[in-house]
Protein backbone atom coordinates (compact mmCIF):
# COMPACT_ATOMS: atom_id res chain seq x y z
CA UNK A 1 0.00 0.00 0.00
CA UNK A 2 1.34 3.32 -0.63
CA UNK A 3 1.27 6.15 1.71
CA UNK A 4 -1.41 8.93 0.84
CA UNK A 5 -1.13 12.57 1.62
CA UNK A 6 -4.08 15.09 2.45
CA UNK A 7 -2.66 18.27 0.00
CA UNK A 8 -5.26 20.61 0.00
CA UNK A 9 -8.17 21.39 1.85
CA UNK A 10 -11.71 23.28 1.60
CA UNK A 11 -14.94 24.34 3.18
CA UNK A 12 -17.64 26.45 2.60
CA UNK A 13 -18.98 28.72 5.82
CA UNK A 14 -21.70 26.12 6.96
CA UNK A 15 -25.27 28.22 7.92
CA UNK A 16 -28.39 28.02 8.32
CA UNK A 17 -30.77 27.93 5.23
CA UNK A 18 -29.24 29.87 2.47
CA UNK A 19 -29.68 29.78 -1.24
CA UNK A 20 -27.16 27.68 -2.82
CA UNK A 21 -27.85 23.78 -3.96
CA UNK A 22 -25.14 20.96 -2.75
CA UNK A 23 -23.40 20.71 -5.85
CA UNK A 24 -22.75 24.91 -5.36
CA UNK A 25 -21.50 24.62 -1.93
CA UNK A 26 -19.24 21.83 -2.88
CA UNK A 27 -17.80 22.97 -5.81
CA UNK A 28 -17.00 26.10 -3.97
CA UNK A 29 -15.18 23.93 -1.43
CA UNK A 30 -13.87 21.72 -4.33
CA UNK A 31 -12.39 24.87 -5.65
CA UNK A 32 -10.78 26.09 -2.90
CA UNK A 33 -9.05 22.41 -2.22
CA UNK A 34 -7.54 22.28 -5.99
CA UNK A 35 -6.34 25.66 -5.46
CA UNK A 36 -4.88 25.16 -2.50
CA UNK A 37 -3.25 22.00 -4.02
CA UNK A 38 -1.90 23.68 -6.76
CA UNK A 39 -3.47 21.36 -8.75
CA UNK A 40 -6.21 21.82 -11.71
CA UNK A 41 -9.45 20.42 -12.34
CA UNK A 42 -8.31 18.24 -15.35
CA UNK A 43 -5.53 16.77 -12.15
CA UNK A 44 -8.53 15.26 -10.57
CA UNK A 45 -8.98 11.44 -11.26
CA UNK A 46 -12.20 10.62 -9.42
CA UNK A 47 -14.70 12.02 -7.29
CA UNK A 48 -16.04 10.52 -4.21
CA UNK A 49 -18.89 12.72 -3.17
CA UNK A 50 -20.85 12.33 0.08
CA UNK A 51 -24.30 13.55 0.11
CA UNK A 52 -27.14 12.15 2.58
CA UNK A 53 -30.61 13.87 1.62
CA UNK A 54 -30.50 16.38 -1.83
CA UNK A 55 -33.26 14.03 -2.89
CA UNK A 56 -35.79 15.26 -0.68
CA UNK A 57 -34.08 19.06 0.15
CA UNK A 58 -33.80 19.64 -3.97
CA UNK A 59 -35.30 17.08 -5.43
CA UNK A 60 -32.00 16.64 -6.70
CA UNK A 61 -30.35 12.54 -7.11
CA UNK A 62 -27.46 11.70 -8.55
CA UNK A 63 -25.58 14.95 -8.63
CA UNK A 64 -22.28 13.53 -7.99
CA UNK A 65 -21.04 13.69 -11.94
CA UNK A 66 -22.76 17.19 -12.06
CA UNK A 67 -20.57 18.11 -9.46
CA UNK A 68 -17.70 17.06 -11.22
CA UNK A 69 -18.76 18.48 -14.02
CA UNK A 70 -19.44 21.75 -12.55
CA UNK A 71 -16.00 22.01 -11.09
CA UNK A 72 -14.24 21.45 -14.70
CA UNK A 73 -13.30 17.94 -14.02
CA UNK A 74 -15.19 16.64 -16.94
CA UNK A 75 -15.87 13.10 -17.32
CA UNK A 76 -14.33 11.36 -14.48
CA UNK A 77 -15.89 8.47 -12.71
CA UNK A 78 -17.94 9.66 -9.91
CA UNK A 79 -19.64 8.03 -7.01
CA UNK A 80 -21.89 8.89 -4.24
CA UNK A 81 -21.75 8.18 -0.86
CA UNK A 82 -25.09 7.84 1.62
CA UNK A 83 -23.98 7.00 4.52
CA UNK A 84 -26.20 9.46 6.54
CA UNK A 85 -23.94 11.95 8.86
CA UNK A 86 -20.72 10.14 7.99
CA UNK A 87 -21.33 10.48 4.66
CA UNK A 88 -17.58 12.35 3.53
CA UNK A 89 -16.31 10.19 5.97
CA UNK A 90 -17.27 7.23 4.32
CA UNK A 91 -15.89 8.67 1.07
CA UNK A 92 -12.78 9.96 2.25
CA UNK A 93 -12.08 6.12 3.02
CA UNK A 94 -12.59 4.95 -0.18
CA UNK A 95 -10.86 7.73 -1.64
CA UNK A 96 -7.75 6.94 0.11
CA UNK A 97 -7.92 3.25 -0.78
CA UNK A 98 -7.85 3.89 -3.92
CA UNK A 99 -4.52 6.08 -4.19
CA UNK A 100 -3.42 3.86 -1.69
CA UNK A 101 -3.95 0.93 -3.90
CA UNK A 102 -2.23 2.61 -6.80
CA UNK A 103 -4.96 2.83 -9.41
CA UNK A 104 -5.24 7.18 -8.86
CA UNK A 105 -2.53 9.33 -8.16
CA UNK A 106 -4.67 12.14 -7.15
CA UNK A 107 -8.48 11.81 -6.55
CA UNK A 108 -11.09 14.62 -4.63
CA UNK A 109 -13.27 13.77 -1.80
CA UNK A 110 -15.55 15.99 -0.31
CA UNK A 111 -19.13 16.65 0.23
CA UNK A 112 -22.27 18.87 0.56
CA UNK A 113 -25.89 19.09 2.19
CA UNK A 114 -28.57 21.37 2.22
CA UNK A 115 -30.68 20.24 5.35
CA UNK A 116 -30.92 23.54 6.75
CA UNK A 117 -33.09 23.74 3.32
CA UNK A 118 -35.87 21.19 4.64
CA UNK A 119 -37.00 23.06 7.37
CA UNK A 120 -37.18 21.38 10.75
CA UNK A 121 -40.53 19.32 10.36
CA UNK A 122 -39.23 17.57 7.01
CA UNK A 123 -35.55 17.38 8.06
CA UNK A 124 -36.32 15.68 11.37
CA UNK A 125 -38.42 13.28 8.79
CA UNK A 126 -35.27 12.60 6.91
CA UNK A 127 -33.14 11.86 9.43
CA UNK A 128 -35.39 9.61 11.14
CA UNK A 129 -34.68 7.57 8.03
CA UNK A 130 -31.26 6.54 8.85
CA UNK A 131 -33.12 4.40 11.61
CA UNK A 132 -34.87 1.01 11.15
CA UNK A 133 -38.24 2.49 8.85
CA UNK A 134 -39.90 -0.86 10.03
CA UNK A 135 -38.97 -1.25 13.44
CA UNK A 136 -38.51 1.73 14.84
CA UNK A 137 -39.05 4.43 12.98
CA UNK A 138 -43.24 3.09 13.51
CA UNK A 139 -43.10 4.26 17.36
CA UNK A 140 -41.97 7.67 15.95
CA UNK A 141 -37.86 7.67 17.03
CA UNK A 142 -35.81 10.74 15.62
CA UNK A 143 -32.51 11.37 15.80
CA UNK A 144 -32.49 13.58 19.06
CA UNK A 145 -34.83 10.71 20.24
CA UNK A 146 -32.21 7.94 19.37
CA UNK A 147 -29.51 9.90 21.76
CA UNK A 148 -31.89 10.77 24.89
CA UNK A 149 -32.73 7.00 24.77
CA UNK A 150 -29.08 7.15 25.45
CA UNK A 151 -28.44 9.31 27.59
CA UNK A 152 -30.88 7.68 30.11
CA UNK A 153 -29.21 4.24 29.37
CA UNK A 154 -25.60 6.07 30.09
CA UNK A 155 -26.97 7.79 33.64
CA UNK A 156 -28.31 4.29 34.81
CA UNK A 157 -25.52 2.40 33.32
CA UNK A 158 -22.54 4.30 34.82
CA UNK A 159 -24.79 5.59 37.76
CA UNK A 160 -24.14 9.17 36.87
CA UNK A 161 -27.28 10.84 38.43
CA UNK A 162 -28.98 12.95 35.94
CA UNK A 163 -29.23 16.23 37.16
CA UNK A 164 -25.40 16.31 36.88
CA UNK A 165 -25.02 14.32 33.57
CA UNK A 166 -26.94 17.14 32.13
CA UNK A 167 -24.81 19.45 33.78
CA UNK A 168 -21.32 17.78 32.28
CA UNK A 169 -23.73 17.32 28.79
CA UNK A 170 -24.32 21.39 28.79
CA UNK A 171 -20.58 22.52 29.72
CA UNK A 172 -20.01 19.76 26.42
CA UNK A 173 -21.88 22.74 24.93
CA UNK A 174 -20.62 25.63 26.09
CA UNK A 175 -16.78 24.50 25.41
CA UNK A 176 -18.11 23.78 21.62
CA UNK A 177 -19.53 27.49 21.40
CA UNK A 178 -16.39 28.64 23.01
CA UNK A 179 -14.29 27.75 19.75
CA UNK A 180 -17.39 28.12 17.36
CA UNK A 181 -16.88 31.71 18.36
CA UNK A 182 -13.87 31.81 16.94
CA UNK A 183 -14.09 29.84 13.88
CA UNK A 184 -15.29 32.01 10.97
CA UNK A 185 -16.64 29.73 9.15
CA UNK A 186 -18.93 28.01 11.93
CA UNK A 187 -22.66 28.58 11.94
CA UNK A 188 -23.00 29.81 15.68
CA UNK A 189 -20.51 32.19 16.69
CA UNK A 190 -21.59 33.04 19.81
CA UNK A 191 -20.88 32.02 23.56
CA UNK A 192 -23.48 30.50 25.84
CA UNK A 193 -23.74 29.53 29.35
CA UNK A 194 -24.67 26.24 31.06
CA UNK A 195 -28.16 27.99 32.04
CA UNK A 196 -28.27 28.76 28.56
CA UNK A 197 -28.34 25.41 28.04
CA UNK A 198 -30.52 24.04 31.02
CA UNK A 199 -32.99 26.88 30.20
CA UNK A 200 -33.63 25.73 26.29
CA UNK A 201 -36.38 24.12 25.30
CA UNK A 202 -37.07 20.22 25.23
CA UNK A 203 -36.63 18.90 22.26
CA UNK A 204 -36.70 14.63 23.37
CA UNK A 205 -35.97 14.18 27.13
CA UNK A 206 -33.32 14.75 28.49
CA UNK A 207 -32.32 16.63 25.40
CA UNK A 208 -32.96 20.59 24.94
CA UNK A 209 -32.13 22.86 21.88
CA UNK A 210 -28.65 23.55 23.24
CA UNK A 211 -28.09 19.45 23.43
CA UNK A 212 -28.35 19.08 19.93
CA UNK A 213 -26.84 20.09 16.57
CA UNK A 214 -28.40 22.61 14.12
CA UNK A 215 -29.66 21.71 10.74
CA UNK A 216 -27.17 22.99 8.51
CA UNK A 217 -26.09 24.11 4.60
CA UNK A 218 -22.52 23.63 3.76
CA UNK A 219 -19.70 21.71 1.68
CA UNK A 220 -16.24 20.62 2.50
CA UNK A 221 -13.52 19.04 -0.06
CA UNK A 222 -10.36 17.76 0.07
CA UNK A 223 -7.68 16.63 -2.30
CA UNK A 224 -5.75 12.98 -2.30
CA UNK A 225 -2.35 12.60 -3.56
CA UNK A 226 0.38 9.44 -3.75
CA UNK A 227 3.43 10.75 -1.60
CA UNK A 228 5.24 10.80 -4.85
CA UNK A 229 2.78 13.46 -6.75
CA UNK A 230 2.42 15.36 -3.52
CA UNK A 231 6.18 15.69 -2.63
CA UNK A 232 6.44 17.29 -6.03
CA UNK A 233 3.05 19.76 -4.29
CA UNK A 234 3.74 20.48 -1.11
CA UNK A 235 6.70 20.84 1.53
CA UNK A 236 3.87 20.32 4.52
CA UNK A 237 2.37 16.81 3.75
CA UNK A 238 -0.39 16.24 5.93
CA UNK A 239 -0.54 11.92 5.95
CA UNK A 240 -3.30 9.58 6.09
CA UNK A 241 -2.01 7.55 8.77
CA UNK A 242 -4.87 5.02 9.66
CA UNK A 243 -9.05 4.90 8.67
CA UNK A 244 -11.47 2.73 9.85
CA UNK A 245 -14.71 1.65 8.69
CA UNK A 246 -17.31 -0.28 10.58
CA UNK A 247 -21.11 -1.13 10.83
CA UNK A 248 -24.28 -2.09 13.02
CA UNK A 249 -27.63 -3.15 12.72
CA UNK A 250 -30.56 -1.31 14.15
CA UNK A 251 -30.32 0.37 17.44
CA UNK A 252 -31.95 -2.69 19.30
CA UNK A 253 -29.57 -5.07 17.71
CA UNK A 254 -26.82 -3.13 19.38
CA UNK A 255 -28.25 -4.13 22.95
CA UNK A 256 -24.88 -5.79 24.30
CA UNK A 257 -23.10 -2.72 23.66
CA UNK A 258 -25.46 0.13 24.50
CA UNK A 259 -24.97 2.85 25.45
CA UNK A 260 -21.49 2.16 23.31
CA UNK A 261 -21.45 2.14 19.84
CA UNK A 262 -19.60 -1.13 18.96
CA UNK A 263 -18.88 0.49 15.26
CA UNK A 264 -16.77 2.69 16.95
CA UNK A 265 -14.78 0.11 18.66
CA UNK A 266 -14.01 -1.53 15.71
CA UNK A 267 -13.32 1.27 13.76
CA UNK A 268 -11.23 2.97 16.08
CA UNK A 269 -9.08 -0.39 16.58
CA UNK A 270 -8.35 -0.30 12.68
CA UNK A 271 -7.68 3.05 12.22
CA UNK A 272 -5.20 3.11 15.31
CA UNK A 273 -3.57 -0.54 14.32
CA UNK A 274 -2.98 1.05 11.01
CA UNK A 275 -1.24 3.92 12.20
CA UNK A 276 0.35 2.07 14.84
CA UNK A 277 -0.78 4.37 17.32
CA UNK A 278 -3.05 4.37 20.35
CA UNK A 279 -5.31 6.66 21.97
CA UNK A 280 -2.41 8.63 24.09
CA UNK A 281 -0.77 9.53 20.82
CA UNK A 282 -3.34 11.83 19.78
CA UNK A 283 -2.60 15.77 19.57
CA UNK A 284 -6.08 16.94 18.81
CA UNK A 285 -9.81 15.23 17.71
CA UNK A 286 -12.45 16.20 15.97
CA UNK A 287 -15.60 13.73 16.73
CA UNK A 288 -19.34 13.25 16.62
CA UNK A 289 -20.70 15.65 18.77
CA UNK A 290 -24.46 16.03 17.21
CA UNK A 291 -26.03 15.43 20.38
CA UNK A 292 -23.87 16.16 24.10
CA UNK A 293 -24.48 13.34 25.31
CA UNK A 294 -23.22 11.61 21.74
CA UNK A 295 -19.57 13.71 22.65
CA UNK A 296 -18.93 11.57 26.11
CA UNK A 297 -19.97 8.18 24.41
CA UNK A 298 -17.16 8.91 21.20
CA UNK A 299 -14.69 10.32 24.42
CA UNK A 300 -15.31 6.48 25.35
CA UNK A 301 -15.28 4.40 22.66
CA UNK A 302 -12.42 6.12 20.98
CA UNK A 303 -10.76 5.29 24.01
CA UNK A 304 -9.66 8.43 25.68
CA UNK A 305 -11.56 7.98 28.83
CA UNK A 306 -12.82 5.09 30.96
CA UNK A 307 -16.49 4.47 30.01
CA UNK A 308 -18.28 6.64 32.27
CA UNK A 309 -15.68 9.05 33.09
CA UNK A 310 -16.08 11.33 29.82
CA UNK A 311 -17.95 13.78 31.83
CA UNK A 312 -15.46 14.30 34.64
CA UNK A 313 -12.85 14.99 32.07
CA UNK A 314 -14.97 17.91 30.75
CA UNK A 315 -16.08 19.13 33.89
CA UNK A 316 -11.99 19.45 34.38
CA UNK A 317 -11.32 21.31 31.36
CA UNK A 318 -9.41 18.26 29.74
CA UNK A 319 -11.01 18.80 26.37
CA UNK A 320 -10.08 22.20 25.95
CA UNK A 321 -6.78 23.95 24.75
CA UNK A 322 -4.16 23.45 27.33
CA UNK A 323 -5.71 20.25 28.56
CA UNK A 324 -5.03 16.49 28.03
CA UNK A 325 -7.21 15.92 24.62
CA UNK A 326 -8.53 19.65 22.85
CA UNK A 327 -11.67 18.16 20.94
CA UNK A 328 -13.85 19.79 18.55
CA UNK A 329 -12.15 23.23 18.03
CA UNK A 330 -13.67 23.89 15.03
CA UNK A 331 -16.97 24.22 17.14
CA UNK A 332 -17.91 20.72 16.89
CA UNK A 333 -21.22 19.80 14.99
CA UNK A 334 -22.76 21.64 17.81
CA UNK A 335 -21.60 25.12 16.37
CA UNK A 336 -19.79 25.10 13.61
CA UNK A 337 -22.48 23.14 12.10
CA UNK A 338 -23.94 20.29 10.82
CA UNK A 339 -24.57 19.86 6.91
CA UNK A 340 -24.48 15.89 6.96
CA UNK A 341 -23.29 14.94 3.85
CA UNK A 342 -19.87 17.91 4.25
CA UNK A 343 -19.19 16.84 7.99
CA UNK A 344 -16.80 14.04 7.93
CA UNK A 345 -14.39 16.33 5.19
CA UNK A 346 -14.67 19.30 7.00
CA UNK A 347 -13.43 17.28 10.53
CA UNK A 348 -10.94 16.41 7.93
CA UNK A 349 -10.33 19.95 7.04
CA UNK A 350 -9.92 21.12 10.77
CA UNK A 351 -7.53 18.60 11.42
CA UNK A 352 -5.10 19.30 8.76
CA UNK A 353 -5.40 22.84 9.38
CA UNK A 354 -4.64 22.27 13.10
CA UNK A 355 -1.27 20.12 12.04
CA UNK A 356 -0.23 22.71 9.66
CA UNK A 357 -0.60 25.38 12.71
CA UNK A 358 -3.05 27.58 10.66
CA UNK A 359 -5.88 27.68 13.37
CA UNK A 360 -5.17 31.17 15.14
CA UNK A 361 -6.44 31.67 18.61
CA UNK A 362 -7.68 27.82 18.58
CA UNK A 363 -4.72 26.46 17.37
CA UNK A 364 -3.12 23.49 19.35
CA UNK A 365 0.48 23.97 20.11
CA UNK A 366 2.68 21.44 18.32
CA UNK A 367 -0.12 19.45 17.19
CA UNK A 368 1.65 16.52 15.23
CA UNK A 369 -0.82 13.57 15.03
CA UNK A 370 -4.77 14.31 14.76
CA UNK A 371 -7.87 11.95 14.76
CA UNK A 372 -11.41 12.47 13.33
CA UNK A 373 -14.32 10.78 14.24
CA UNK A 374 -18.33 10.62 12.02
CA UNK A 375 -21.26 8.40 13.47
CA UNK A 376 -23.85 7.54 10.38
CA UNK A 377 -27.09 7.23 12.22
CA UNK A 378 -27.18 5.50 15.56
CA UNK A 379 -23.78 3.57 14.60
CA UNK A 380 -24.90 1.61 11.27
CA UNK A 381 -21.80 3.62 10.02
CA UNK A 382 -18.65 4.48 11.65
CA UNK A 383 -15.26 5.89 10.16
CA UNK A 384 -12.35 7.31 11.67
CA UNK A 385 -9.43 8.78 10.21
CA UNK A 386 -5.79 9.25 11.87
CA UNK A 387 -3.76 12.40 9.94
CA UNK A 388 -0.13 13.16 10.50
CA UNK A 389 1.86 15.81 9.87
CA UNK A 390 4.52 15.02 7.56
CA UNK A 391 7.54 17.80 8.44
CA UNK B 1 -33.76 -18.33 0.20
CA UNK B 2 -37.09 -17.98 1.85
CA UNK B 3 -37.63 -15.68 4.95
CA UNK B 4 -38.88 -18.07 7.71
CA UNK B 5 -40.70 -14.75 9.15
CA UNK B 6 -41.60 -11.39 6.81
CA UNK B 7 -42.12 -8.05 7.78
CA UNK B 8 -45.15 -8.64 6.41
CA UNK B 9 -46.35 -11.79 8.24
CA UNK B 10 -44.94 -10.05 11.45
CA UNK B 11 -46.52 -6.59 10.62
CA UNK B 12 -49.83 -8.65 10.56
CA UNK B 13 -49.57 -10.92 13.52
CA UNK B 14 -48.34 -7.44 15.70
CA UNK B 15 -51.75 -6.26 14.49
CA UNK B 16 -53.45 -9.12 16.67
CA UNK B 17 -51.31 -8.17 19.54
CA UNK B 18 -49.44 -10.98 18.53
CA UNK B 19 -45.14 -10.95 18.77
CA UNK B 20 -43.34 -13.26 16.55
CA UNK B 21 -40.14 -13.79 16.46
CA UNK B 22 -37.90 -16.61 15.43
CA UNK B 23 -36.16 -19.19 17.48
CA UNK B 24 -32.58 -20.84 16.38
CA UNK B 25 -32.75 -24.39 16.50
CA UNK B 26 -28.57 -24.05 16.80
CA UNK B 27 -28.46 -21.94 19.27
CA UNK B 28 -31.73 -21.70 20.95
CA UNK B 29 -31.34 -17.43 20.85
CA UNK B 30 -34.42 -15.71 20.17
CA UNK B 31 -33.86 -13.25 17.30
CA UNK B 32 -36.80 -10.00 16.56
CA UNK B 33 -37.74 -8.21 14.95
CA UNK B 34 -37.20 -10.96 12.39
CA UNK B 35 -33.99 -11.58 10.34
CA UNK B 36 -32.96 -14.04 7.28
CA UNK B 37 -30.09 -15.81 10.24
CA UNK B 38 -29.74 -15.86 13.81
CA UNK B 39 -29.02 -12.76 15.85
CA UNK B 40 -26.52 -14.73 17.64
CA UNK B 41 -24.53 -17.41 15.76
CA UNK B 42 -26.15 -16.30 11.91
CA UNK B 43 -27.86 -19.82 11.87
CA UNK B 44 -30.77 -19.61 9.19
CA UNK B 45 -32.35 -23.07 10.99
CA UNK B 46 -34.48 -20.91 12.36
CA UNK B 47 -38.24 -21.54 13.84
CA UNK B 48 -41.18 -19.19 14.72
CA UNK B 49 -42.33 -18.27 17.90
CA UNK B 50 -45.33 -16.65 19.54
CA UNK B 51 -43.28 -14.54 22.02
CA UNK B 52 -44.95 -12.92 25.61
CA UNK B 53 -45.18 -9.37 24.36
CA UNK B 54 -43.80 -8.99 28.16
CA UNK B 55 -40.17 -7.31 29.64
CA UNK B 56 -39.26 -4.46 31.65
CA UNK B 57 -38.57 -0.61 30.32
CA UNK B 58 -34.46 -0.10 29.48
CA UNK B 59 -34.93 3.12 28.60
CA UNK B 60 -37.29 6.00 27.52
CA UNK B 61 -37.79 9.44 26.13
CA UNK B 62 -40.52 11.90 25.80
CA UNK B 63 -40.82 13.32 22.35
CA UNK B 64 -41.74 16.95 22.11
CA UNK B 65 -40.02 17.98 18.76
CA UNK B 66 -41.62 15.54 15.91
CA UNK B 67 -41.44 14.17 12.18
CA UNK B 68 -43.02 16.23 9.63
CA UNK B 69 -46.85 13.83 9.65
CA UNK B 70 -46.21 12.96 13.33
CA UNK B 71 -47.75 16.07 14.77
CA UNK B 72 -50.67 15.16 16.44
CA UNK B 73 -49.02 12.37 18.09
CA UNK B 74 -46.65 14.82 20.20
CA UNK B 75 -45.81 14.54 22.96
CA UNK B 76 -44.82 10.65 22.93
CA UNK B 77 -42.84 8.55 25.01
CA UNK B 78 -40.80 6.03 22.82
CA UNK B 79 -39.40 2.81 25.16
CA UNK B 80 -36.94 0.32 24.37
CA UNK B 81 -38.19 -3.42 26.74
CA UNK B 82 -36.03 -5.94 26.99
CA UNK B 83 -38.55 -8.87 26.35
CA UNK B 84 -38.82 -11.69 28.48
CA UNK B 85 -36.92 -13.87 25.79
CA UNK B 86 -34.12 -11.55 25.76
CA UNK B 87 -34.11 -9.44 22.78
CA UNK B 88 -34.53 -5.35 22.75
CA UNK B 89 -37.74 -3.62 20.63
CA UNK B 90 -39.06 -0.21 20.64
CA UNK B 91 -42.44 0.81 20.78
CA UNK B 92 -44.51 3.52 22.81
CA UNK B 93 -45.48 3.65 26.27
CA UNK B 94 -49.27 4.77 27.58
CA UNK B 95 -50.82 5.68 30.14
CA UNK B 96 -48.63 8.30 31.61
CA UNK B 97 -47.97 11.61 31.40
CA UNK B 98 -44.80 12.46 28.89
CA UNK B 99 -44.65 15.71 30.32
CA UNK B 100 -43.74 13.60 33.66
CA UNK B 101 -41.99 10.34 33.26
CA UNK B 102 -38.87 10.01 35.12
CA UNK B 103 -35.98 7.68 35.06
CA UNK B 104 -38.10 5.45 38.00
CA UNK B 105 -39.84 3.55 35.28
CA UNK B 106 -36.57 1.95 34.22
CA UNK B 107 -36.87 -1.59 34.97
CA UNK B 108 -40.62 -1.40 35.54
CA UNK B 109 -42.59 -4.09 34.02
CA UNK B 110 -44.54 -3.62 30.60
CA UNK B 111 -46.99 -5.99 29.03
CA UNK B 112 -47.86 -5.24 25.22
CA UNK B 113 -50.55 -4.08 22.88
CA UNK B 114 -50.26 -2.57 19.64
CA UNK B 115 -50.82 0.76 17.63
CA UNK B 116 -50.41 1.13 14.07
CA UNK B 117 -48.53 3.85 12.37
CA UNK B 118 -50.60 4.43 8.78
CA UNK B 119 -47.60 5.21 6.87
CA UNK B 120 -47.10 8.87 5.24
CA UNK B 121 -45.74 9.72 1.51
CA UNK B 122 -41.96 8.19 2.21
CA UNK B 123 -43.14 4.71 3.64
CA UNK B 124 -43.68 1.07 2.02
CA UNK B 125 -47.65 0.99 3.58
CA UNK B 126 -48.56 0.38 7.34
CA UNK B 127 -46.88 -0.51 10.27
CA UNK B 128 -47.57 -1.62 13.72
CA UNK B 129 -45.57 -1.21 16.45
CA UNK B 130 -45.86 -2.23 20.43
CA UNK B 131 -47.77 -0.32 22.27
CA UNK B 132 -46.77 -0.88 26.09
CA UNK B 133 -48.07 0.02 29.28
CA UNK B 134 -47.30 -0.41 33.06
CA UNK B 135 -47.69 -3.88 34.70
CA UNK B 136 -48.67 -2.76 38.07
Amino acid sequence: MRKVVVLGVGMTKFSGKQDKTAVELFAEAATDAINESNLKPKDIQALFMGNALSDFAEGQAHMQGFAADYIGAKGIPANRYENACASSSAAFRDAFMWVASGFYDIVLAGGAETAAKMGTPLATRTFAMASDSRYEYPAGITFPGVFALLAHLYSKKYNVPLERLKKQMAQVTVNSHYYGARNPKAQFQKEITVDDVLNSFMVCQPLQLYDCCPFSDGGSAVVLASEDKAKKLTNKPVFVAGVGQASAGNLLSQKEYLPRLRSRELAAEQSYKMAGLGPKDIDVVELHDCFSIATLIALEGLGFFENGRAGEAVEKGDTKIGGKLPINLSGGLKAKGHPIGATGTAQVYEIVRQLRGECGERQVEGARVGMTDTLGGDGGTLCNVILKKGW
Amino acid sequence: MEHKLSFKQYNEALKQNKLLGLKCKQCSAVTVPPRIACSQCASTDLEVVELSGKGKIQTFTSVFVPPEGRESECPYVIVIAELDEGPWIMGNLTGIDPNKVTMDIMGEKVKMAHAVFPGDKYSAGDEARPLFSLES
